[in-house]
């Protein structure tokens, strides 16, 4: 525990925080054009150039509105909830290796040796930011997509945890840093396990509470769900964590299945120096996962929402059974192999 | 360091532990459930300290993330207004520090003394990290595990059982 290591981790952590909440402000705005695109609106435009500068203004009206509590909620949750939703979200991005190195760093927060699961746990975490939201609101809406969200969250993370476990049954390890390792010598893991990318990709859409399986806002039948009861800066929390999950789902989702930083087809250019590299492959990285933000804000202005029980039922009666035949058809693939 | 954390995260498992079961300031189950949560978390930050990842990974994820998401699930499906107004049993508090006071006083006084508290038997002598503790499982323990594993298979089976109105 030296001081070098600390001020690395410490600037490391700065420099992820620092990227990833800008990112987060524009991800809103990119979902607020791109939605416009797709039903032949203009989408913002007034504020800045081609309307560029609209999170700036979203984010001053946030923060100046009036935070209103209502008289029958209970405080203490009603205060805490939007901060843990918002916590878990940051959190997983400690293990995502998102560079190679620049000088002798290794561009990963905590090089975890158990790094999967570490995400898993704490992703397990936000749904209390949630539920919390629900009962202390106090009111029959946001109750309601509490319970929805704990039920949803609850049954998709056995689909993706087990749809995982052929991804690192492949490599042999659990460290995400080892697993990019591994894309780089054998070419990207979506082409080994793609159904594992699959059942992940479609339960990340429920674990992020994003449609089609956005259940626990559903406005059309629970108001707004779980924040109906929220204004100002709390609401503004459940959104950027909302968003932030979605990075961090997207992040998740390149290093386990689309190589992570690395470059797949092209030889890397030559470059004049170590520094421009460990610079490129953060460009690359970073340009992977906004190719899955694209994704997810594209299909929740394409599909409608799922019923509740469509939902249960693709949870539990497809995506759970299908997941342990997949185990199962990759470990006896191995041993044969063997 | 270390050590300070280990105080730290003991301390924190004790009181919110204790917090549990006897908060003078709430009576509501959600609370208690809430730092229920509290309490695994510290435990899993003590494991850290002990090397074994694994196992604090899988307490949050298991414990915190699922187990008492149910349990936080269920209680708020409960009228909970009987149970606000419940005042706290002093009776079962002081059963309850009793008991843990002599399961103290057993572990310090009687092995620790007895055996003589050898400093070398503490340090790990495993790496608690994935592979290791397969192969303890999956080697050594193989048998327990198997039948664990069968003891949650009926676990299951019955809560099925349970939960079907009529039973063709």
């Amino acid at each position: 525990m030296n001081l070098e290591f600390l001020l690395f981790s410490a600037l490391k952590v700065v420099g992820v925080f620092a990227l990833v909440m800008p990112m987060i402000a524009y991800s809103v705005m990119a979902e607020r054009k791109i939605s416009a695109w797709i039903q032949d609106r203009v989408g913002p435009n007034r504020v800045g150039p081609q309307g560029m500068l609209q999170p700036l203004a979203d984010g001053i009206k946030f923060l100046l509105k009036e935070d209103f509590t209502p008289a029958h909620v209970r405080k203490a949750y009603f205060w805490l909830a939007p901060a843990i939703a918002m916590v878990p979200a940051f959190l997983t991005m400690a293990v995502i290796p998102f560079g190679s190195t620049i000088g002798h760093q290794k561009m990963v927060i905590a090089d975890l040796n158990v790094g999967i699961l570490y995400t898993f746990g704490i992703v397990s975490l936000g749904v209390y930011g949630i539920v919390l939201a629900g009962y202390a609101s106090n009111s029959k809406y946001p109750f309601l997509g509490g319970i929805r969200s704990s039920a949803q969250m609850i049954s998709y993370e056995l689909a993706m945890g087990l749809a995982v476990i052929p991804v690192f049954m492949l490599v042999g390890d659990l460290n995400l840093s080892k697993v990019i390792e591994y894309q780089s010598n054998h070419g990207w893991l979506v082409l080994y396990a793609p159904f594992s990318f699959v059942i992940f990709l479609v339960s990340s859409f429920a674990e992020t509470n994003r449609l089609p399986f956005d259940m626990p806002e559903s406005e059309s039948e629970l108001v707004a769900g779980y924040h109906t009861e929220y204004s100002s800066m709390k609401f503004a929390l459940f959104f950027m964590g909302e968003y932030a999950n979605m990075i961090s789902a997207s992040a998740m989702m390149v290093t386990l299945f689309f190589g992570g930083w690395t470059l797949p087809w092209f030889s890397e250019p030559a470059l004049s120096n170590a520094w421009m590299y460990g610079a490129l492959h953060i460009g690359v990285f970073i340009a992977k996962m906004l190719a899955f933000m694209v994704l997810f804000i594209w299909i929740r202005w394409m599909l409608p929402r799922f019923r509740y029980d469509q939902l249960m039922d693709l949870g539990w009666r497809r995506f759970l059974p299908f997941a342990l035949l997949n185990v199962l058809a990759y470990a006896v693939w191995l041993w044969v192999r063997a | 360091m270390q050590d300070i954390a280990f105080y730290i995260f003991a301390a924190l498992t004790l009181i919110c532990g204790f917090l549990v079961v006897f908060n003078p300031l709430s009576r509501n189950p959600v609370t208690s459930a809430m730092f229920l949560v509290l309490t695994i978390i510290s435990m899993a930050g003590l494991f850290v300290l002990l090397n074994a990842f694994f196992l604090a990974a899988v307490q949050i994820l298991v414990y915190a993330g699922a187990v008492l998401v149910v349990f936080v699930f269920v209680i708020m499906l409960l009228d909970l207004k009987e149970e606000e107004r419940r005042k706290v049993n002093i009776m079962g508090v002081g059963l309850g520090i009793l008991s843990v006071a002599s399961i103290f006083y057993i572990l310090v006084f009687r092995v620790f003394t007895k055996a003589g508290l050898n400093e070398k038997a503490v340090v790990a002598t495993v790496e608690g990290d994935t592979k290791s503790l397969g192969m303890i499982l999956f080697k050594n323990y193989l048998l327990p595990f198997e039948v664990l594993s069968l003891l949650l298979l009926v676990g299951v089976v019955g809560a099925i059982l349970l939960s079907k109105k009529d039973l063709k």
